[in-house]
């Protein structure tokens, strides 16, 4: 029993630790229901992860004018993980009135 | 008799034009349900004509996407009459845009290259401008089943945003 107290200094090198750890990338989810993107604005840094889930019955794209384009198939999903910093906008293609937003934190 | 005469001929010019006119009673649902599917095949059909024709690029790509969303939009609506048991019922709107659709296809057979790929972009942009108008001042206000308002509403982003595709082909073969 007396082996499970952590003595706080044990509790305090394991917080230094944590805290020395390079932030981990995450993955951040955006769905596409009924040709909206949600949540139309995200905030990520480089190296996260976007994951476009569609939901809808039709193929749609998330396009960056001059640069990215995903595909994502009907009742699919795709991802694309973000290589440089500033904020972009993007839109379907296929469907121009849906649009997103990313800022990417250094 | 002269001012039915007037009437009846100034009826037959807004069939013509704008087959939505004639539309003066409130559509039913079964009817509604037969004006949207024949509209999203009436698209197909001009884009099966589209892939036939043209050679370019932009318009190619912009023909595959009006049949792969319209066919999806229709798998969707008959999934959705066959759930609520509603038989589509043909109607003069119906008749009137395939009756519309089957001349701009006469006209744009006669036509090759450039001057189709413009005539069959116009046309798609004024089409899908007409539909829309149509869904969302006539058949979204009068369906009364709230999941045929919802597939319509659904619809509608669809073709506004083919509308804007099709704009932006248009400003490209300028």
């Amino acid at each position: 029993m007396r082996a499970m107290v952590l003595s706080p200094h044990l509790g305090l090198s394991l917080a230094l630790v944590v805290m020395a750890t390079p932030v981990k990338a995450e993955t951040i989810q955006v769905t596409i229901d009924k040709l909206v993107f949600s949540p139309a604005s995200v905030e990520a840094k480089v190296g996260d992860t976007i994951k476009w889930v569609n939901k809808d019955a039709f193929a749609h794209t998330a396009t960056v004018k001059n640069g990215w384009e995903v595909m994502i198939p009907p009742k699919k999903s795709a991802s694309l993980t973000l290589k440089a910093a500033g904020t972009v906008d993007y839109f379907c293609r296929f469907h121009p009135n849906m649009t997103g937003h990313i800022a990417v934190a250094p | 008799m002269f001012i039915q005469c007037k009437s009846a001929l100034a009826a037959l010019i807004l069939v013509g034009a704008m087959p939505f006119a004639q539309a003066a009673d409130k559509p039913t649902d079964p009817q509604i349900a037969h004006i949207a599917y024949t509209a999203g095949t009436l698209d197909i059909e001009a884009a099966k004509q589209a892939l036939k024709k043209s050679k370019n690029k932009d318009v190619l790509a912009f023909a595959h996407d009006m049949v792969r969303d319209h066919e999806a939009v229709n798998v969707q609506a008959l999934d959705l009459v066959k759930k609520l048991k509603v038989t589509p019922e043909d109607n003069a709107t119906s008749q009137a845009l395939t009756k519309a659709a089957a001349e701009e296809r006469a006209k744009l057979a006669k036509l090759k290259g450039a001057a189709f790929d413009k005539a069959y972009v116009d046309n798609e942009v004024a089409y899908h401008k007409q539909v829309n108008g149509a869904l969302e001042t006539l058949l979204i206000p009068s369906a009364s089943n709230t999941e045929l308002k919802g597939l319509l509403e659904t619809g509608l982003k669809i073709f506004e945003g083919h509308e804007q595709h099709a704009e932006h082909v248009a400003s490209m073969l300028k």
